[in-house]
């Protein structure tokens, strides 16, 4: 028995335990259902063994989808906890897990994964590219970031969560303030995560550098394969920084070292450093793409060309270089004097220009257009405003003078909330709907979408708006209750509100689409936008190869070219088609790693050390594994064409 | 697959093209992965504790042995590659061998000087030094011993299929990798070992 201890929780309560009891009855219809359906066979065919882009990406938005009901019903509780003062729904340490989950959650398994599938799915048709550079690679990446995602997400059931804050910052996070295994999922869950995640930076960096079309120059991509490729390459160099800070934090926590304790030379500012050194770019990561969302989206709709192009892609190269000299503003009161503060306030001050600048290239798009106001129009149209109130009070956040007031309240979870729903929740909930006929073959309701969109949009100026306030008046974030004396509690109570009203918008969003499956009609055409870029140019639903002939591009908007001014698309002939070859490698190496971290974070050595073997195996097993692709022929590429109504423009 | 004839083995192919370019990005990542480890250990190299500092524990003679041996096995994988160019698998053969050879002679040093520091009360709980000392040389370490097996794998791919496309860009790939732990390593010896000797 003393063996299965270490698997108990060490705050149960009955929620945990109701939730247990719904995870089991969940796996077991799954099983049972795959069972009776006879499915087990597709979904390894069709799913699990899969390396096509466009399926990979909708796995990503799938565990995307599930984690942001997961970080929001923790977000739920956390409202729920503070609507009221002195309020005994969560303990302490129940609320601390909570809030940790929370972050990590939201951050590393819903925004990341959110981003990734929208790339996956449209880079390669921005691009007119048949499939990423590397194929298996993004299918490994896919298993890792999902096989990391759960390990984080069983420690609420197995073991406890970590409660350290999203941040983890060192010495709570050691050993000694953190005694349970928490801390140790948040180091493997994430480091397993976090490798898929750089794999997924080199592949996209490849891909977009050498696979464009023929005349697509670097100055005629998309804008949101532009932001593609720099968010790309900013995964490619901040996250190796996580790695190498998560091994250490795991040899403090495994192995007893003093990388970051406070005795023995230890140093727990390190920690801070080296995490904000990767949490800065890893903001601009999640926010770079949603601003390619929305360059896409409101050119489309204001049925005009993206204005001021360059200075856009300048801006987006700035704002990324700036990324890596910032960090330290996330720790003003830390103690590093006057000078450090002083030029890090500069630096990031200064990443409010090129962002202002992109503001103006939206408002100057528009300016003239035909506006057509549909659901990711509206997004895009509430996003600026809102937006704009995360952007000034992140201004004064980095005034490192002032930030002595305003560092750790709630007005600092005010400003990043109001920077990242609007920023990146909305970008990709506009991303979604828009390339949902894409995807799916029909599209969402435009009537849900827009409500949808209002109820987001008003429940998160009434969750946050309160915060600013409370925050100014010194509520501190992460204290799980307050006294009646503050005078805190009717503006909580008006947050708590927000936050019923957002989850409110998400149902809405969920019953759109369970009735746009049912009654969306299906005969829609392979543009229904009436858009500008590649993605449209080719079928709905989006042929296994993308296009049938490779499209000759000459301007950033070549498919508008081809609608409008005769541009010739697709000059030549079908030709045989080399495509890779399935593999259930990367699903089966990932699990591996699945069993290799939860042995680490429990400390079982023999079963650490098996399952290190497994994953050495499954690489050598790649190394002698010959595997050419395969070719589809022309008849087979005549015959789809055919059914879709044959290759025009 | 289309082979383009006038471009080396290890680039005849789109997909060998590409690998290489990956390859490269990949290279970029491990610079930053080298880099944290390196801003870490400046940062920390001071802070020993009660532990002993760089200059108590460093020897010379089997940091220079490393040296050397790593540097000649670089020399040897530039001449595996050169002899793959001129398609000679038998020469190709041997030089991987001898790189290789040459790369376990620097693990078993770097073996002996581990061994070495816990025995002289450098162990790696010791203090934050001795731990980002050994985290450094121990992540090099793991990449060498990888890079031994990775390599081992591709001999044997060219002793079986030969020179082919294929493994021409295996050995190409594996070049640039060792090249590039070759260069860490330089880095490490004059700014771990030299730095702290002096």
């Amino acid at each position: 028995m003393e063996f299965f201890e270490r698997f108990a929780i060490p705050h149960p309560s009955p929620a945990i335990y109701a939730s247990m009891v719904a995870i089991v009855l969940t796996s077991i219809a799954l099983v049972v259902g795959l069972t009776y359906f006879k499915k087990w066979g597709y979904l390894w065919r069709e799913w699990l063994t899969t390396v096509d882009h466009k399926r990979i990406g909708i796995m990503y938005l799938i565990s995307a989808l599930l984690m942001l009901f997961r970080g929001g019903v923790d977000a739920i509780m956390l409202r729920a906890q503070l609507a009221v003062p002195e309020n005994q729904l969560l303990d302490a340490q129940h609320y601390n897990e909570v809030f940790t989950t929370h972050g990590v959650v939201m951050i590393l398994f819903m925004a990341m994964p959110f981003i990734i599938a929208l790339m996956n799915f449209v880079v390669p048709l921005q691009i007119g590219a048949r499939d990423v550079a590397f194929p298996r690679l993004n299918a490994l990446s896919f298993w890792l970031f999902f096989f990391g995602a759960m390990l984080f997400n069983i420690s609420f059931v197995v073991g406890g969560s970590p409660d350290a804050g999203w941040t983890s910052y060192f010495p709570l996070a050691g050993n000694e303030f953190s005694e349970s295994v928490g801390s140790n999922y948040y180091m493997i869950a994430i480091q397993i995560a976090g490798i898929g995640t750089l794999m997924t930076g080199i592949n996209f960096v490849t891909t977009i550098m050498k696979m464009r079309a023929p005349g697509m120059t670097l100055m005629k991509m998309p804008m949101f394969t532009w932001t593609a490729l720099i968010t790309n390459l900013l995964i490619t160099f901040a996250f190796p920084v996580l790695t190498v800070l998560l091994a250490m934090g795991t040899f403090d926590r495994l192995f007893g070292t003093h990388f970051f304790t406070m005795d023995n030379g230890g140093m727990d500012m390190l920690w801070a450093n080296l995490f904000w050194v990767w949490g800065h770019p890893e903001v601009y990561i999640l926010i770079l793409p949603a601003f390619g969302v929305y360059s896409e989206v409101i050119s489309t709709f204001s049925r005009r060309n993206l204005f001021g192009y360059k200075a856009m892609v300048a801006s987006i190269v700035v704002i990324s270089v700036l990324s890596f000299i910032v960090w330290a503003h996330h720790f003003y009161t830390m103690g590093q004097g006057p000078l450090s503060n002083s030029i890090f306030s500069i630096t990031t001050m200064a990443i409010a220009v090129p962002t202002g600048v992109k503001i103006f290239n939206w408002l100057f798009t528009m300016y003239k257009g035909k506006i057509e106001i549909t659901t990711p129009m509206l997004y895009s149209l509430l996003f600026i405003p809102l937006f704009t109130i995360g952007g000034v009070t992140g201004v004064m956040l980095g005034m490192s003078a002032a930030d002595y007031q305003y560092h750790n309240t709630m007005f600092l979870v005010a400003h990043f909330h109001m920077v990242i729903i609007p920023g990146v929740v909305f970008a990709m909930l506009a991303g979604l709907t828009y390339w949902w006929p894409k995807m799916f073959g029909f599209m969402l309701n435009e009537r849900l979408g827009k409500w949808a969109a209002w109820i987001l949009a008003i429940s998160t100026l009434v969750a946050f708006m309160p915060m600013f306030l409370t925050g100014l008046d010194g509520q501190a974030r992460r204290a799980y209750t307050y006294s009646e004396a503050t005078g805190f509690g009717p503006l909580n109570m008006l947050s708590f509100v927000g936050a019923i009203g957002l989850a409110i918008g998400f149902a809405v969003i969920v019953y759109n689409i369970y009735y746009s499956v049912r009654y969306s009609p299906r005969n829609i055409s392979a543009d229904p936008w009436d858009a500008r870029s590649l993605e449209w140019a080719t079928h709905t639903p989006v042929p296994e190869y993308n296009f049938a002939i490779l499209p000759q591009v000459s301007s950033s908007e070549a498919f508008w070219d081809a609608k409008k001014h005769g541009h010739k698309l697709f000059p030549g002939r079908y030709e045989e088609i080399h495509m890779p070859n399935k593999s259930g490698v990367p699903f089966i190496m990932s699990a591996i790693f699945f069993i290799w971290g939860f042995a680490l974070i429990f400390s079982l050595w023999t079963l650490a050390i098996i399952a290190t073997l497994g994953i050495f195996a499954c690489m050598t097993h790649r190394s002698f594994e010959k595997d050419d692709g395969h070719h589809i022929h022309l008849g087979e590429i005549e015959e789809t064409e055919e059914k879709l109504g044959g290759t025009k423009l | 697959m289309k082979i383009d004839q006038s471009l080396p083995l290890e680039y005849s192919t789109e997909e060998n093209r590409l690998k290489i370019y990956g390859f490269w990005i990949f290279l970029g990542a491990e610079i930053m992965l080298f880099a944290t480890l390196f801003a870490s250990y400046f940062t920390l190299e001071g802070r020993t504790g009660n532990g002993p500092s760089g200059a108590e524990i460093f020897e010379i003679t089997p940091v220079l042995i490393e040296t050397l041996v790593l540097l000649t096995s670089s020399f040897t994988i530039g001449l595996a590659i050169h002899a793959m160019r001129l398609g000679r698998q038998k020469a190709v053969i041997a030089f991987f061998v001898i790189t290789l050879l040459l790369g376990a002679g620097f693990l078993s040093v770097e073996i002996y000087e581990f061994i070495h520091y816990v025995h002289v009360g450098a162990g790696i709980q010791t203090s934050a030094f001795t731990a980002i000392l050994l985290l450094t040389l121990g992540t090099h370490g793991a990449h060498v011993t990888i890079g031994f097996f990775w390599g081992l794998f591709i001999v044997m791919q060219i002793r079986k299929r030969g020179i082919t496309p294929q493994t021409a860009n295996k050995s190409f790939i594996f070049s640039l990798y060792w090249h590039f732990l070759d260069v860490v390593w330089i880095f490490i010896f004059s700014f771990i070992y030299l730095k702290g000797m002096m």
